[in-house]
């Protein structure tokens, strides 16, 4: 995590993955139940995660920061369905810690909120996502600075949080 | 998109170093007390008697109150600002009701009853009441607006400390230009200012500090 937290894009990029598998766990028994794209709801937590890093506090455990940030998104994406619930935080540590297994599966929403970047936006997104270039690939390919790059994609992520926030999510 | 496809973004995303969020709460309140320390020089002044007051226990004591009210509440603003519901240290804020409490008990016992109405009131209420809300305003929007990098479990309690400290620095300014020093008035005027620009935070950290 430490590692992650200086910039190191390869550790972080393992240490998300390495979240997904727990988070799914996690997820999957509690939206499921309440019919939700589960893989949605962990998009949303992995998004809140990395807004958010600057919160969790170097060497301290870091399963209990994840899983208040998780809870609190978990309670959200519920409570946008109209559905009130308690999610015990001791819960959520526990089937943090004990899960494994892994594929690449895949969400709608953030499919659908793409749509509501703009332009430029979506394609430094598509591009350094689904096209898999390293920022500076990207910048290469939209004619853009690195650090416009960057900014922009730095951007997105920002819009899409607040576009979970404040959409109700699509049936 | 595919989680793996989603995950990529966030590491390309996550290329630079973060910035812990307890450095945007310091600089938040060090830019705060500048701020408003740049608005008491350019709009009001230390009172007359300056330079006797600083030998004034009563003057002392009066910020001492607001100095502590301010460090402690400080204390609990890293903690405020992440996503684990625990707040460490919250006892540490009956500091300075404590210390105030005092202050009021000692000056009932040493001053005689018939002029107690005429302390408590002092000579300008009014003031205390619209400038420790003037003076808190600019370490409150520095520190809301780092507190919104922030992940707060309880939003309204994270923006309520957030303008406790900002009224405590707005008070212990405010001192400076403050002719009465009785605890009694202190107690009654600063408390409620600060109070009211408390409650004020509290609503506005309900609204802008979720996240």
């Amino acid at each position: 995590m430490e590692r992650s937290l200086q910039g190191e894009p390869r550790a972080y990029e393992q240490l998300l993955v390495l979240l997904t598998v727990a988070l799914r766990a996690v997820v999957n028994s509690r939206a499921r139940a309440a019919g939700l794209d589960a893989e949605d709801v962990v998009q949303e937590v992995l998004l809140a995660l990395h807004l958010k890093r600057g919160t969790w506090k170097t060497g301290t455990p870091v399963a209990p920061w994840v899983a208040a940030i998780a809870r609190n998104k978990i309670v959200d994406a519920l409570r946008r369905r109209g559905q009130r619930t308690e999610v015990s935080i001791e819960s959520v540590v526990e089937t943090l810690c004990n899960e494994t297994a892994d594929d690449g599966r895949s969400a709608q929403d953030v499919e659908h909120m793409l749509e509501r970047l703009n332009d430029r936006q979506r394609q430094v997104v598509r591009a350094v996502s689904i096209e898999g270039y390293s920022a500076q690939e990207a910048a290469q390919r939209l004619q853009m600075s690195e650090v416009a790059v960057r900014v922009t994609l730095h951007r997105s992520l920002k819009t899409l949080a607040a576009i979970f926030r404040t959409v109700p999510s699509e049936d | 998109m595919r989680t793996d496809e989603f995950i990529r973004a966030l590491a390309a995303d996550g290329a630079r170093p973060v910035v812990p969020i307890e450095r945007w709460l310091t600089g938040a309140l060090l830019s705060g007390i500048a701020l408003s320390t740049m608005l008491f020089l350019a709009a009001l002044h230390t009172r007359q008697d300056i330079m006797q007051a600083v030998y004034a226990p009563a003057f002392c004591f009066k910020l001492i109150v607001t100095i502590s009210l301010a460090a402690t509440a400080a204390f609990l603003l890293s903690d405020a600002a992440r996503p684990m519901p625990r707040i460490r240290w919250q006892r540490a804020l009956l500091l300075a009701p404590a210390l105030l409490a005092a202050g009021v008990i000692f000056e009932l016992v040493t001053v005689p009853a018939h002029s107690w109405p005429a302390r408590l009131m002092g000579h300008n209420a009014a003031h205390c009441l619209s400038l420790i809300p003037l003076l808190a305003i600019a370490p409150a929007a520095c520190l809301l607006a780092a507190l919104r990098r922030g992940a707060p479990a309880h939003p309204a309690l994270a923006g309520a400390i957030a303008g406790l400290v900002s009224s405590a620095v707005g008070a212990t300014l405010y001192a400076l230009t403050c002719p009465d020093d009785s605890a009694l008035f202190v107690a009654t005027w600063y408390s409620i200012a600060i109070i009211a620009v408390t409650a004020a935070s509290a609503y506005l950290g309900s609204r802008i500090l979720r996240w």
